[in-house]
């Protein structure tokens, strides 16, 4: 035992002995030799640095560092000795005693003494808990095997850099900021690095989806594999890690495993202690725990509910806590966060709340060929949050605002541009207003940077008649490539013709003021390849769209990317994510395929069962010649797939925007007037065409002579037989709007009328708009145009048609035999049911 | 299950991983009103009566944009922050508060049993 406290001085004195004079000042024994402990201590000596003894424990056999540094060192940029804070000589200058390498293992509050994990006992007055953090540990098979890591001390780094002299390859799981600082510096060092996250965007506490993607790609420019929504399903190896299987089955193999996934505070010590422990070490505004001589700083506290991970709280809390110790008692507030980071070279920024909501708005600037997003999220005329990314420049500017809460509305014009821009307009008066300020910009500044566009040419042109945006675009380019000067000129269109500005046509929705048309061709143009690519190189105004764009920008993707884009389930209606039509209870309605409306007793006594087994209140015939099973509960839908599944019947997509069902007569097999075998036709078009996604619902129809008995001249494509063959119809309709078919075309044999069939889907796929039928969609572009492309030029019928057979390659797997196996149940089961005890008893 | 082992007033609905982002899952009470529990693509988690103001929709089965749910019925935006109908809907429905903590998802117990039960 190296010191005593309470020893009476007196009795250490004795004639003929030289004895040190006991030290009578108060005794502060630190546990934790971090950030936070020393940040406390050093606090508390610029104070009153007389005033305590001080002894520090730290776990780790170093002085105090500077933990944020790591990666640095990781990364080869710094070395040990560049990121440490205080060196020996601070500890003997302040007469601190270091005890370092000796995690403390108890606190005895009683007898007010800690000990050591080597035995050593040591009294206090004052104790202060500064442990910080644990990284936190998934449990899953092989956690613990030779080669896994976590990445919190210099050890760790230690272990990563001889993992790198090695060679191979990394994992890191976790993509959050730790685990990407690792996976960057391991890069550096010459792994191959895979980075598995269990969320769909990296660092979804910092960032927004739109700017976790561009940091994704960026990332993987650098040769970084991410997988993200990628769980964890085991650690594997013999005797150490060989690799990581994910729960999908891919297995990524590897050498070394860091465990990056989060931090937890560690709270143990004083929880043993019996001190007040919630998720963190419970403090009040002076760092004081439950007992008044027990303090507590930095990432392992709780204060007023929060915890907290990031430095800048912790300075506030040790100058609160040395106040405190020296009798001054401000108190600590709590803090309000941000977070300005260079992840692997990449900047991004992140403050407040930026989720949105109720009476917030966003506002949005995305400068895709720079990589830059900024949104700054307002409410009330303040900043309540600001997400950015590749240029956080005015990251610091927002967030005083943001913390000062100060009125933005006389800058709101100009706050997206920063405070450069939005000091200029203030000083210069009446420029604030952004019409102005477009007023005030001479005749060749630049509006259209793709185009090469000045303002003069832009006025010019709108001056030559160009009344609207889209005439504008035609006429001399401007805003005709990225968009992103639409605004520009759409001020310059209200300040040349006032009151005359003509609309353009109708934008996708309300978060972008591209049209259908301009979007689709700019994802084909772009290579735009998922929808928050499509958002942000297509400048949307929202973090992630609306109800009306996602669906569309979901099949506008699907479409152009056969078999590689990844189906977005949570940007599809409720119907094409159930896989069932929901009714106005709430409940599903179930229609199985029939095959151009043929049946067998094996389906019907199917169909019947499930009636009886799920007590379905109704089963109706529908329009489309087949069974329609009402009343399904989501959590039976799985079971209801598997018995239907199990009698050989497959989704009837009478749910989607995709094909529903081939209706027909039964032609010259049967029926004394039939031409031709309408119902074989019908059963080879509905097997070729099932599991097709459209820009909406899609109903064909093949009668076997001219008297129609299966409605083909009111469908989307219908097939009516004759004699001499078959005549081909498109564009009917039997809706609100009842529309005739246009005659397409006469053919003469089966294949040629399939054929021709799957061409006019595939042109009517590519070409119609989101949610626009066929009907309409033929009206706007013309019956004469869809010959010409179907009918007139036979080497693009077969490319259409060539590119439809491509995509079905990909689409016809009934998606109720993987929900029926297990897939995606989370869709189809309740989180838990609440009984409360009153009802239960 | 019940949760007669939850601390104080709030209930403990489980981890914050069951539901991923974008997605919602339902929480049924006996003799009180279904739960919807939302999970926002910016990682935000909310608690609302799983009925449109509307007609009783099932919110949870509706699309999820920014803080605001459509409804799966007839399309009326709902805001998952205040339970109330945006745009030109008028309406409002239930919300329970959440909190998280130690990546677990708790409701607060009265508002989930509603008033007749609590």
């Amino acid at each position: 035992m190296e010191f005593h406290d309470g020893i009476d001085p007196v009795a250490n004195g004795g004639d003929d002995m030289i004895v040190p004079s006991a030290d009578v000042r108060q005794h502060l024994v630190v546990v934790g030799n971090g950030m936070a402990g020393c940040r406390a201590v050093e606090e508390l000596l610029a104070r009153d640095a007389g005033r305590y003894r001080v002894t520090i424990f730290g776990a780790e056999p170093h002085v105090n560092y500077n933990r944020i540094m790591l990666s640095p060192v990781l990364a080869g940029e710094k070395d040990f000795e560049d990121i440490v804070i205080n060196d020996r000589a601070w500890y003997a200058d302040n007469g601190i005693e270091l005890i370092a390498g000796e995690p403390v293992a108890a606190i005895d509050r009683a007898a007010k003494t800690v000990t050591s994990l080597s035995g050593r006992t040591v009294g206090y007055d004052k104790l202060l808990i500064a442990t910080g953090s644990d990284p936190f540990i998934i449990p899953v098979p092989g956690k613990d095997l030779p080669g896994v890591i976590s990445f919190r001390d210099m050890k760790d780094v230690d272990m990563m850099l001889a993992a790198a002299a090695r060679g191979g390859d990394a994992v890191v799981i976790g993509g959050g900021l730790l685990g990407l600082e690792a996976a960057h510096g391991l890069t550096l060092r010459g792994m191959k690095v895979t980075v598995i996250h269990l969320m769909p965007t990296l660092m979804e506490r910092q960032l927004d989806e739109a700017a976790g993607w561009l940091l994704k790609t960026a990332l993987e420019g650098r040769g970084q594999t991410i997988l993200t929504g990628a769980d964890t399903a085991e650690i594997y190896g013999d005797g150490k890690v060989e690799g990581v299987r994910l729960k999908d089955g891919t297995q990524i193999p590897a050498s070394l495993v860091v465990m990056a996934v989060g931090i937890r505070p560690s709270v143990a010590l004083a929880r043993e202690a019996g001190l007040d422990v919630g998720r963190g070490i419970k403090v009040d505004d002076h760092m004081v725990t439950s007992d008044p001589d027990v303090l507590a700083v930095g990432e392992c506290v709780e204060h007023d509910g929060n915890v907290y991970g990031l430095v800048a709280p912790l300075w506030d809390m040790c100058r609160s806590l040395a106040d405190g110790l020296t009798d001054r008692h401000t108190g600590y507030k709590g803090s309000v966060t941000s977070t300005k980071l260079k992840v692997a070279g990449l900047d991004v920024f992140s403050a407040g709340d930026f989720s949105g909501g109720e009476g917030c708005e966003d506002i949005v600037l995305r400068d895709a060929s720079r990589g830059v997003y900024k949104r700054v999220v307002v409410r009330n005329d303040r900043i309540v949050g600001a997400v950015l990314y590749g240029d956080t420049t005015d990251g610091s500017w927002y967030f005083e605002l943001l913390k000062k809460g100060e009125d933005i509305s006389a800058i709101r014009d100009l706050l997206i541009f920063g405070q450069a821009y939005a000091a200029l307009g203030a000083s210069g008066g009446g420029a604030l207003d952004p019409k102005a300020a477009v007023a005030a910009l001479s005749d060749d500044a630049e509006i259209c940077g793709c185009n090469g566009v000045s303002k003069g040419q832009v006025v010019a042109c709108i001056a030559a008649g160009n009344g609207s945006l889209d005439a504008v675009r035609g006429s001399c380019k401007a805003s005709a490539s990225c968009g992103s000067c639409t605004g520009l000129v759409e001020t310059l269109l209200a300040l040349t013709l006032g009151d005359d500005v003509q609309s353009g046509p109708k934008t996708l929705c309300k978060c972008t003021s591209f049209t259908h048309d301009d979007v689709r061709r700019e994802i084909v143009a772009q290579g735009i390849r998922s929808i928050p690519e499509a958002m942000h190189k297509l400048h949307w105004s929202t973090p992630d769209g609306c109800a009306s764009c996602r669906p569309a920008l979901n099949y506008y993707l699907l479409c152009a990317l056969p078999g590689d884009y990844v189906d977005d389930q949570q940007s599809r209606f409720v119907n094409e994510r159930m896989h069932a039509n929901i009714q106005k209870d709430g409940t599903y309605s179930v229609v199985p395929r029939m095959w151009g409306g043929l049946t067998n007793p094996r389906e019907l006594r199917a169909i019947a069962d499930v009636v009886e087994k799920y007590n379905a209140p109704m089963v109706k015939v529908t329009g489309g010649q087949r069974l329609d099973i009402f009343g399904i509960r989501k959590e039976d839908l799985p079971a209801v797939w598997a018995d239907l599944n199990a009698a050989g019947m497959v989704s009837g997509h009478a749910y989607g925007k995709s094909l529903r069902t081939v209706k027909t007569c039964v032609g010259s097999e049967w029926c004394r007037f039939g031409t031709q075998d309408s119902t074989g036709l019908g059963v080879k078009t509905e097997r070729m065409t099932w599991g097709s996604w459209m820009p909406h619902k899609f109903k064909i129809a093949v009668s076997g002579c001219p008297r129609n008995c299966a409605e083909a001249t009111i469908k989307d494509f219908g097939v009516v037989c004759v004699d001499s063959g078959y005549e081909l119809h498109v564009g009917g309709n039997g809706g609100i709007h009842i529309r005739a078919t246009d005659l397409l075309c006469k053919v003469a044999t089966e294949q040629e009328a399939l054929d021709y069939c799957a061409a006019f889907i595939q042109l009517y796929r590519e070409e119609a708009r989101y949610l626009e039928r066929t009907a309409p969609w033929i009206e706007r572009v013309g019956v004469d145009y869809v010959k010409q492309r179907i009918v007139e030029d036979e080497a693009g019928r077969e490319a259409l048609r060539s590119r439809f057979l491509y995509s079905q390659s990909f689409s016809q797997e009934d998606p109720w035999a993987r929900r029926a196996a297990g897939d995606e149940a989370e869709l189809h089961q309740h989180l838990a049911e609440v009984r409360p005890l009153e009802t239960v008893a | 299950m019940t949760h007669s082992n939850a601390v104080g007033e709030w209930l403990d609905i489980g981890p914050v991983d069951q539901i991923a982002p974008g997605h919602a899952r339902t929480l049924p009470v006996r003799g009180g009103e279904e739960i919807a529990i939302f999970h926002t693509l910016d990682n935000q988690f909310y608690a609302l009566v799983n009925a449109c103001p509307h007609k009783r929709g099932p919110l949870s089965q509706g699309i999820v944009h920014g803080s605001v749910v459509t409804c799966p019925l007839h399309s009326w935006n709902i805001s998952l922050k205040t339970g109330h109908a945006l745009g030109n809907d008028e309406g409002c429905v239930p919300t329970i508060p959440l909190k998280l903590d130690a990546g677990r998802i708790f409701l607060l117990r009265e508002a989930v049993l509603g008033k007749k039960a609590a």
